[in-house]
């Protein structure tokens, strides 16, 4: 079966690669461009494991077709850090102890990235509300929203 | 807040520096158990029963194999049959389990498994494979399955613990039995006695992270295994028993674990992706879906529990009477063993009867869960002892002080308790201001508590001090919630030398020596215990090279913040980096193993206070503060003490108010997504306030307990009593959903 032929921009970068039309975005991102950071945890769109920006929208990559990322922008959590210096967002999860497994992580990270470029002040439900898509068995959730909470601080300080 | 008794002034043990594996996961490039590709590696599909208990007559995978693409297909013909090589009944359910042979017990048994280039022709293949059946009837739950006439899962099943034995088969598979005292003159004493019926569903566990398994497998016998596992010994050990080879032939890799709470003690993929990639002569990659996770893995067992209890006005407790039944699923192996040594253990009664069974039933086949079996037993008794206290007036906390288990307290499962803390937790809830926060309307207050034993078990710890004094710290435990940073903490304070300077990783089954699973609440206690051993010997072969550079008898030499130093000053200090830099002429190498049986668990107690609000014309309930007191023994790493606390708690609130197994009359389940089967998320919920206490475990050199797991027991009885308390609904059905609640209600108003 002749595959279809994908330019996209992937953390900055320049990023082409060949998908079947039926391959989710998240398999293409995993398998063909070798980013295994976002995660398949249900593979619905339920658990949000797989969020990713795409064109500043955050993304269940598991919904999402890989043709249909043509042309676009994509942002996923190995192209959170800048040039090796890690976004607020990460550094608040590694200092709030704000993961246990990790598996979530990257999810929680798009997403919260995501509110705190809309909304640079969310109150503790905003922030609630807008990571309800993202689900965490681990952790109670408790330490994720106090390290959102707390990067929201220091980039609002910066 | 903490309560710390006999702080002894630790630099590193309980601090909250970042966690050695954190930047992986923050950045992505941690690799769990899906994330690895192999040049050349197939993808792998499983092919599952449609039926919940059916006899399989024939299995067609002429088609499958002359597929495009299709490398490899398996049947459970392609096992050995462990029964006639005389194997243990244990090891049979597993391996027929892995794969079914005669019979299929549940709807997501697993019938065959395909190998092929890519997903897509693995699923086609999949599809293709013919298996026919013949549709047997089946029993979903502990009344079905004990019904006289029920049809039976297990021909041969005869009930072990019954003396005499029964000489007719049946679906249950075991008894337990454990008493004290005279029940009848216990209730007889009671002024009060209160005796309910209790009813919970099958919940999982929910782990974020499908299994995952990739295997490889030389043309000499020998395959290597990566997979997301709570221990990769014992997938190991599983692995080779279905295959039938020794486990020297496997070598077994941990990848970074994406959450288990007792889900990933068990093997499902393993074995098959090793005959698959020999048949196939390649790499080949098994990972399920949701929908596979939640039909075919964990869960925990459905219930029904009685329990009838008395007490005396001045709150002692004079009798309690359990009777449980567990679901197992498709083979004997349900918690209730746990659930009847757990569920009055937190109180001294002296007259009781508790006496559970262990029920099969088609369903998948339950698999541990943080605190296995006891969360449900104590819904039942701490549900019980809410409404006593309510009925003699006495506050919640001071009932369960009166008959709180202390030190020397007869276990109700047997021994003696050494030092514990449970009256410690009771009093940090009393102590604490949620305890007399105000309440608005329709909000309400529950307490409960809970104990779990936790496990020792074996452990084993290889330290290498590095040529410039660094040190690695090498375990066999998966690490699924921060013990690396438990690991190198016990190292830093042991060595004397910073926390930075120690790394811990977790090594595969041919690097490091045996470690049981992580599970029981065991690897900070008993690993972190292997990880003391083997520092305390690095330090003895430390000072033995300072003595012997100085030429002093090694008593002369001491061992103080990371340097070896000279008893009376005679000569200037050695540091681990001096000592490390001339290890070459001092002896060769630095480095000690340490292998041990755990010498002491530590039990572990919880109490929690919820507040919930329940709309009274919805049903529906929202807990909005909440408070969680555990003995943690000691807390090395107090950030993953609270996540753990906090975690249990929040499965714990899931369990009561959403979380259940819905099957069809066909025994097929309704709800295998999480859209469907909906585990709380972060808008459901408050902060989930800590409060860890700190009774030292006198067996561990730092005094840890174990933590993983009594987090979870409290929480559906705590929840329970809560809504009791806003709008006087006993609640004895798990799960308190909207309907329930309402239900109850209207009953209220009739």
């Amino acid at each position: 079966m002749a595959r279809t032929h994908i330019t996209t921009v992937v953390n900055g970068d320049e990023t082409e690669f060949l998908t079947e039309d039926s391959t989710s975005l998240l398999n293409a991102l995993r398998d063909e461009v070798g980013l295994t950071g976002a995660k398949e945890g249900c593979g619905t769109g339920d658990c949000g494991a797989c969020s990713v920006m795409v064109d500043d929208k955050v993304t269940c990559a598991c919904l999402v077709f890989a043709p249909e990322v043509d042309g676009s922008t994509i942002l996923t959590v190995e192209g959170l850090a800048d040039s090796g210096e890690l976004h607020p967002l990460q550094q608040c999860f590694l200092e709030g102890a704000a993961l246990q497994c990790g598996i979530c992580t990257p999810g929680f990270l798009i997403s919260a990235k995501a509110l705190l470029d809309k909304n640079p002040d969310p109150t503790e439900t905003e922030i609630r509300y807008a990571l309800a898509g993202n689900l965490c068995r681990c952790t109670g959730y408790d330490k994720i929203i106090r390290a959102v909470q707390e990067a929201a601080r220091e980039m609002r300080d910066q | 807040m903490a309560i710390t008794e006999e702080n002894p002034g630790y630099k590193w043990v309980g601090t909250r520096p970042i966690r050695p594996d954190g930047l992986e996961k923050v950045t992505g490039k941690a690799q769990f158990g899906a994330d690895l590709m192999l040049p050349g590696m197939l993808f792998g599909k499983v092919v599952r029963s449609p039926h919940a208990h059916a006899r399989i007559i024939s299995i067609d995978t002429t088609a499958a194999e002359a597929m495009v693409g299709v490398k490899a297909v398996i049947t459970g013909g392609d096992f050995p049959d462990l029964a006639a090589n005389g194997a243990h009944p244990s090891e049979i359910d597993v391996a027929n389990n892995t794969i079914a042979r005669e019979k299929v017990l549940y709807e997501g048994h697993v019938v065959a498994a395909v190998a092929a280039t890519t997903r897509e022709q693995a699923e086609a293949a999949a599809e293709a494979v013919e298996v026919t059946y013949e549709i047997l009837s089946h029993v979903l739950t502990v009344d079905e399955a004990m019904a006289d006439g029920a049809p039976l899962l297990h021909e041969g099943m005869i009930t072990k613990g019954v003396d005499p034995a029964p000489e007719e088969a049946s679906n249950v598979a075991s008894k337990i039995l454990h008493e004290r005292g005279d029940l009848d003159q216990g209730f007889g004493e009671a002024d009060v006695v209160v005796e309910r019926e209790f009813t919970t569903k099958p919940v999982h566990q929910g782990y974020i992270e499908p299994h995952a398994a990739v295997a490889d497998a030389n043309s000499d016998g020998r395959a290597h295994i990566w997979c997301s596992s709570q221990g990769h010994f014992q997938m190991r050990a599983y692995s080779a028993s279905v295959l039938g080879i020794s486990p020297g032939m496997l070598k077994v890799t941990a990848a970074e674990i994406g959450g288990g709470f007792g889900g990933k003690t068990v093997i499902y993929l393993e074995p098959l992706a090793v005959r698959l990639s020999q048949r196939a002569g390649r790499p080949v990659k098994l990972v399920m879906d949701r929908d596979e996770v939640f039909r075919a893995t964990g869960p925990t067992s459905g219930t029904r529990i009685k329990v009838k209890m008395g007490v005396a006005k001045d709150g002692k407790i004079t009798a309690a009477e359990v009777w449980m039944a567990y679901e197992a699923g498709a083979y004997a192996g349900s918690p209730v063993g746990a659930a009847g040594m757990t569920a009055i253990a937190c109180y001294d009664i002296p007259n009781f009867v508790v006496e559970g069974y262990d029920v099969v039933c088609n369903k998948p086949r339950v698999a541990a869960y943080r605190a296995p079996g006891a969360p449900m037993a104590a819904f039942a008794v701490e549900s019980v002892l809410d409404e006593l206290a309510r009925d003699i007036g006495m506050d919640p906390i001071d009932i369960r002080l009166a008959n709180a288990a202390v030190e020397g307290t007869q276990a109700s499962y047997g021994p003696k308790f050494p030092r514990i803390g449970f009256v410690e937790t009771l009093e940090a809830i009393k102590d604490h201001p949620n305890y007399t926060a105000d309440l608005g309307p329709n909000q309400g207050r529950g307490i409960a508590a809970g104990f779990w034993f936790n496990a020792g078990m074996m452990s084993s710890a290889t330290v290498h001090i590095n040529e410039n004094g660094t040190a690695t710290v090498v375990t066999g435990s998966p690490d699924i919630g921060g013990s690396r940073q438990s690991m190198a903490l016990m190292a830093a304070e042991e060595l004397g030398i910073p926390y930075e300077s120690i790394k811990a990783v977790v090594a595969d089954t041919e690097t490091v020596g045996f470690n049981d699973v992580t599970g029981g609440s065991r690897v900070t206690l008993a690993t972190g215990a292997a990880v003391v051993d083997a520092c305390r010997l690095i330090i003895e072969d430390l000072r033995a090279r300072a003595a012997k550079t100085w030429d002093v008898e090694l008593d002369q030499v001491e061992w103080v913040d990371g340097q070896a130093q000279h008893a009376e000053g005679a000569q200037p200090p050695l540091s681990l980096k001096d000592l490390a830099a001339k290890s070459g002429r001092t002896g060769g190498p630095i480095s000690a193993n340490a292998s041990l049986n755990s010498r002491g668990v530590g039990a572990g107690f919880s109490t929690q206070l919820c507040d919930v609000e329940v709309d009274p014309e919805t049903g529906v309930t929202r807990v909005v503060r909440y408070l969680t007191a555990q003995d943690a023994g000691r807390a090395i790493s107090p950030d993953y003490v609270e996540g753990q606390m906090q975690g249990g708690v929040v499965q714990g609130i899931g369990w009561a108010l959403n979380e259940e197994y819905i099957h069809d009359s066909d025994g097929v389940m309704e709800n295998p997504s999480f859209l469907d089967y909906r585990i709380p998320v972060a808008s459901d919920l408050p902060m989930i306030d800590c409060a860890i206490v700190e009774v030292p475990n006198p067996a561990h050199p730092y005094g840890v307990r174990g933590v993983g797991e009594v987090g979870i027991v409290p929480p559906m009885a705590a929840v329970g009593n809560a809504i009791n308390d806003a709008l006087d609904v006993r609640m004895t059905d798990l799960p308190m959903s909207p309907v329930k609640v309402l239900e109850a209600l209207n009953e209220q108003r009739d």
